[in-house]
């Protein structure tokens, strides 16, 4: 845990605050807009306010085409395709998204007759992931969590065992928002790859903070959120693999948007903050990584 | 030399989205101030729930006296629209075919109430539809349409609702800001919401209920939102939502309205087979969706995207999903008609000049397309 007694506060009107800030521990649960990603999204809260769905004139167009580079942006720093990405208003709901989508999905379309209606996650999951594992509890699909080694670790052959003929999902943090442990994912995507069963990660406390890589660690599903790497609340993303192909039914249906994976308006200023904070954080990843270790084994 | 002459520029897809307005981006701003997550207990934690608190009245306002605590913060309309008809659970949905797609969408088997050919739920057909099935059944309807602006006859909707012990959802966001609204008036159990049409920021929305309510939560995790809506909450989109709600004046509309007949006046007088849809029904003051035979929607709409003047050719939604609108086909417009016509709607910023540009631009395409001279006088 760090202090942050400098206010890296945006100031975007003179008023002069004269209390001392508070000491901020709490930079897990979130974090403030770096100020060069507020000053990313402005123009998109006030001139560029055009509907990015609305491609056919002018300000719609600056917006998609905004969205598109913030997507790109997003891509990058887990080495994925742009068109993997799906913007959502969170990390809660990418989280959802990825395994209701993954398991009604599976349901409605049993592979070579394989009913598949079994999901295994880590017992230290954030709550989002087991409360959307609990609902599918309810609708018929088995889900075993898993428990974790006293080091916050899976263990590998643990999941092994868990895993059967049935499983469609493994559901594992990449780093814990709590503890801070980093789980062993290029072992977890192999071993889930060779078994045929998709590989979902909730990435909110590790994206832009640790390296990930969607291939080399073979993920299928990557959670992502904004606020935590010093970009805006109210957006997140959901890395959803192409190739081999990830199918998951929306939760939230209407314009087609994200490819029919997500619809709803998409909010650019929030895209754009997003995108830009991905950006950022892969420049500085390795350095901030470095001060966070030295400020927290000086605690 | 070159030389580029600056375009003039209107903005006439208001249905699509509003501009920010100044008091949205201040409260926007200063939330960011405090960026404390709302969930957290700490110091700046309390604040940013203080004005979460606040925002919810701001919002219930725009419903008149709805009860704040009724609202529920979301990521915007297309959500709040799935949280009323998923989250109710009723066995039976039935939606007018003239939803925003983010309503017909939502349940796989829901009922369709069918409309008139001037856009307007057909009040027998819903009495007869719930009083074939027993079972319970929620009901949705929209205040306002997105593509013609047609105005439901949402208290007679709900007294026919609650007559079979139905529920009743009204999608309001396009009617929001733009007209007096009244929970009581509306009768509706559930109103949805949306920040960015009234001049708020995008990405966020809100669902308001009326009175007490199980409401399956759609997102599942955190405890925000009284469990009915996990996830931390968007404050800075929160906060702006608010201040744009405060700052909705419905009687800036009676301007729009003038300059909207105003445009449909000229428009008629121009090209007298140029059809207004809907025009037989109450309507919103800022919405035309006008049809210029023989000339496709989309080369309209680039057309006048080239003139500087932005419309649209229906809903705005997925990117260059170009399909017959389900609206039109409802009120059954000719599909020729149908497939040549645009949206053009106005806000609380639109001025004469920009209504002049449209019909200049427009009206140069008319000629264009009819064969008439540039310059030539109208007959």
């Amino acid at each position: 845990m760090t202090s942050m007694l400098a206010d890296p506060r945006p100031r975007l009107f003179p008023d002069p605050v004269v209390n001392t800030p508070p000491v901020y521990l709490d930079n897990q649960s979130t974090t403030p807009v770096d100020p060069r990603v507020l000053e990313a999204m402005l123009p998109y809260f006030a001139e560029h306010f055009g509907n990015p769905h609305s491609t056919s004139h002018a300000y719609g167009r600056v917006a998609a085409e905004a969205i598109e580079r913030a997507r790109a942006e997003i891509a990058a720093l887990i080495h994925a395709d742009p068109r993997e990405i799906a913007f959502t208003s969170g990390a809660t709901e990418a989280n959802n998204l990825a395994i209701k989508g993954a398991a009604h999905f599976a349901r409605a379309h049993p592979r070579n007759g394989r009913m598949r209606d079994h999901i295994v996650a880590l017992q230290t999951e954030h709550k989002c992931v087991l409360e959307s594992c609990v609902q599918l509890e309810r609708e018929g699909f088995a889900v075993t969590y898993l428990p974790v080694e006293p080091n916050g670790l899976v263990s590998l052959a643990a999941l092994e065992g868990a895993l059967s003929e049935r499983t469609l999902l493994v559901s594992v943090m990449a780093a814990h928002n709590e503890i801070g442990v980093i789980q062993p994912l290029a072992e977890i995507g192999a071993l889930c790859r060779s078994r045929d069963v998709l590989f979902h990660t909730d990435a909110a406390q590790a994206f832009g903070k640790i390296p990930l890589d969607v291939e080399a660690m073979k993920i299928d599903l990557l959670s992502i959120s904004g606020h935590k790497i010093y970009g805006p609340k109210g957006v997140g993303a959901l890395y959803i693999r192409r190739r081999p192909r990830v199918r998951l039914l929306p939760l939230i249906d209407g314009g087609g948007q994200e490819r029919g994976l997500r619809s709803g308006t998409l909010p650019t200023p929030l895209c754009v903050g997003l995108g830009r904070a991905a950006a950022i954080a892969g420049d500085e990843m390795m350095e901030e990584g470095e001060r966070i270790r030295r400020l927290r084994d000086g605690l | 030399m070159r030389w580029r002459k600056v375009q003039e520029e209107s903005y006439l897809d208001w249905n699509a989205t509003a501009p920010l307005r100044p008091e949205a981006a201040s409260a926007i701003a200063d939330a960011m101030d405090r960026w404390g997550n709302p969930s957290s207990v700490h110091r700046r934690g309390r604040a940013a729930r203080q004005t979460i608190e606040r925002a919810r009245e701001a919002v219930a306002a725009l419903l008149n006296d709805a009860d704040p605590n009724g609202v529920v913060f979301v990521s915007g309309g297309t959500e709040a629209n799935h949280l009323a008809l998923l989250g109710t659970g009723r066995e039976r949905v039935l939606v007018s075919a003239v939803e925003h797609d983010s309503v017909r969408s939502a349940i796989a088997g829901a009922e369709i109430i069918p409309v008139g050919p001037d856009g307007l739920v057909i009040l027998g057909e819903l009495d007869r539809l719930l009083a074939a099935d027993l079972h319970p059944a929620l009901v949705s309807v929209m205040y306002a349409n997105n593509e013609t602006g047609v105005l439901q006859p949402m208290a007679d909707i709900a007294a026919i609702a609650r007559r079979h012990g139905a529920l009743v959802h009204c999608d309001a966001v396009q009617a929001a800001g733009k007209l007096a609204l009244d929970a009581r008036v509306i009768g509706a159990d559930l109103v949805t919401l949306s920040a960015h049409k009234i001049g708020g920021p995008p990405g966020v929305g809100a669902l308001v209920m009326m009175g007490d309510m199980e409401l399956a939560p759609l997102l599942r995790g955190g405890g925000q939102e009284k469990r009915r809506r996990a996830g931390t909450e968007n404050l800075p989109g929160i906060a702006g939502f608010a201040a744009a709600a405060a700052a909705s004046e419905v009687a800036a509309y009676d301007q729009v309205r003038t300059l909207r007949d105003g445009l449909e006046a000229e428009i008629a007088a121009i090209a007298p087979e140029a059809i207004v849809i809907g025009a037989a029904a109450p309507r919103l003051p800022n919405t035309s969706a006008i049809a210029m035979p023989g000339v496709a929607a989309e080369t309209q709409v680039i057309a006048l995207d080239l003139d500087g003047v932005m419309v649209s050719a229906g809903a705005a939604c997925s990117s260059g999903k170009v399909g017959p609108s389900h609206v039109l086909a409802a009120m059954r417009v000719d599909p020729e008609i149908a497939s040549s016509t645009i949206r053009v709607s106005l806000g609380w910023s639109t001025s004469e000049a920009e209504i002049a540009h449209f019909l200049r631009a427009w009206t140069a395409l008319y000629r264009r397309s009819r064969g008439i001279a540039e310059g030539a006088r109208a007959a």
